[in-house]
């Protein structure tokens, strides 16, 4: 059993920190797990990305081209990888930064104002994580309990405080996704 | 142990430091930055010696200078960085002194770009620098793989009184997996006879790489050639997955042996009796062990990123016994497994015969497509 993620935006929206919290808690429930960054020119300012592979064996490729789960923060993003997702797969857009809908219609996905639902539950920062809770509300590979642990384990000392407005951001895209997601046809 | 989550690079440095290194001299270069700002914190911590130095060339006779006192030295660098390093690295040879290089390879040839490649296999296990030396090359395809091997780079240099060099890619560098990190080893100072350790009431030791006298250095030859047999004997390491009942055999290393894991167990679950070999080791190559696969093949894929470079190896163990096949992506494309899937698949349609050129093959394949 092997399940592939990536998460896409600009630098400085926390993508690659999503993947991380991901990838630890898949680590923590002693599953085999790669995290890799896109790590060309584009990690400054342009775009980055990250994949997550979760495994229950040894992994191969820490690369797949058509990851059952995508996670895209901006425009750019949506129109790179939404072509790739594999069918049958969810999506989950950064309503804030995109202004079109999702065209594909054999994926699961949900578009959702992550910028403002941050700003709401406490912290603007906390986009990636609204985002995270609506991607494992449509791919539960890693329950939202988990991730919390993940997040107080593996969050640096200095952010420790946010932790309860983390657990809170990442309710609430759970739950948008949760009533608002479209299934795939 | 506890299993915790390592960037590539760092978990590379730390292990080092495990292995009981002593001094490390670099310069920076992307993709392996990470090995050199780790260690620039974590050296001191210890009271061991980190320099950065100002350039690749001065770091690796850092290196030299410091290996001849018989500690365990090491440098790490990527590509571009390592061709600056080639002279060092031929006068350390020559000079019979253990150091460990770690070679993050990136895209190329000349500056090229960050992204992971394979493109100097030739470089660093045929030799770069100049005159007949055989650095011993290992190739881990993951972070566990290159932890692991770290004290074992250490101990095979010391052994050998060679150069140990841990080849990765870029990826490797950069990837986050879970590790168990080896053991913390205190720092022992093996007592050579031959050691600059300060002479006093002894003779001084002079350790150089001039032999004007050519009958000596004849001689110089011929016991690095015997050392170099000795490894060859004793130090083939590898991996094999799914070989019991193959009738297909992929063989790559590192990174795209790793990819090819992936492709192998996908054609596995269309119903090919495919399994892959994938070499730990490459310098010394486990000839023995491929021309043991070639009673079992019916043919073989091989799979790099770079236009075939142990693909030659792989031939010299296979000569014409079977027909292979050659699938490679260049200049820091990573491949992804559904393309060695199709080459798996091509590979069982159109076999070819065992005296067919498969890097000529695959060239006019790539200019086709």
């Amino acid at each position: 059993m092997q399940t592939e993620f990536l998460f896409a935006g600009f630098g400085g929206q926390g993508v690659m920190f999503a993947g991380q919290v991901l990838a630890y808690a898949a680590m923590d429930n002693g599953k085999q797990v790669t995290w890799i960054p896109s790590y060309g020119p584009e990690m400054r300012g342009g775009t980055a990305n990250c994949t997550v592979v979760i495994a229950d064996e040894e992994i191969g490729s820490p690369l797949v081209n058509h990851p059952p789960a995508i996670l895209v923060m901006n425009l750019p993003s949506l129109e790179k990888y939404e072509p790739l997702v594999k069918p049958g797969g969810v999506l989950v857009v950064n309503a804030s930064m995109v202004d079109r809908e999702v065209q594909r219609k054999d994926i699961t996905w949900v578009s959702l104002p992550c910028n403002e639902m941050a700003e709401e539950a406490g912290d603007k920062r906390m986009a990636n994580i609204v985002a995270l809770g609506a991607l494992l509300e449509l791919l539960p590979a890693q329950t939202l309990k988990d991730i919390e642990v993940a997040l107080k384990a593996h969050m640096p000392g200095r952010h420790k405080h946010l932790l309860p407005k983390n657990v809170e951001a990442m309710k609430r895209g759970a739950e948008y996704a949760k009533k608002h997601a479209r299934k795939a046809k | 142990m506890a299993r915790e989550m390592w960037k590539g690079n760092e978990a590379i440095a730390e292990a080092a430091v495990r292995a009981g290194v002593e001094a490390y001299f670099g310069y920076p270069i992307t993709p392996q930055n990470e090995v050199l700002e780790y260690l620039s914190r974590r050296m001191p911590e210890l009271g061991r010696a980190f320099v950065q130095a100002e350039s690749e060339p001065a770091a690796i006779n850092m290196v030299y200078g410091a290996a001849c006192t018989g500690a365990r030295v090491m440098t790490s660098s990527s590509s571009p960085g390592i061709s600056l390093m080639m002279e060092g690295l031929s006068y350390i040879a020559g000079t019979e002194v253990p150091m460990v290089l770690v070679n993050v390879m990136r895209g190329g040839p000349g500056l090229g770009n960050i992204a992971p490649s394979q493109g100097d296999y030739n470089q660093i296990c045929k030799g770069g620098g100049h005159g007949d030396y055989h650095p011993i090359v290992l190739a881990p395809a993951s972070i566990q793989e290159a932890v692991d091997l770290m004290p074992v780079a250490f101990d095979l240099a010391h052994k050998y009184l060679n150069i140990c060099c841990i080849l990765i890619d870029g990826s490797i560098g950069q990837m986050m997996e879970p590790v168990i990190l080896p053991e913390m080893q205190p720092v022992v100072r093996k007592e050579y006879d031959w050691a600059v350790s300060g002479a006093k009431g002894r003779k001084r030791h002079v350790l150089s790489s001039i032999y004007l006298d050519v009958p000596t250095e004849e001689k110089v030859n011929l016991r690095l050639l015997g050392r170099w047999r000795e490894a060859q004997a004793n130090e083939i390491r590898f991996k094999e997955y799914f070989l019991e009942d193959a009738e297909y055999i992929v063989i790559g290393f590192g990174t795209a042996g790793r990819i090819a894991l992936s492709a192998v167990r996908a054609a596995r679950a269309l119903g090919i009796k495919v399994g892959l070999f994938r070499p730990i080791s490459v310098n010394p190559f486990p000839y023995k062990r491929v021309e043991e696969l070639c009673k079992q093949a019916q043919s073989i894929l091989v799979v790099e990123m770079n236009t075939g470079q142990m693909l030659k190896d792989v031939e010299t163990a296979v000569r014409t016994r079977v027909p292979i096949r050659f699938y490679g992506r260049l200049g820091g494309v990573m491949p992804f497994p559904d393309e060695f899937v199709h080459e798996i698949q091509e590979m069982i349609k159109n076999p070819g015969k065992p005296e067919d050129d498969p890097a000529d093959l695959w060239y006019q394949r790539m200019m086709a497509r």
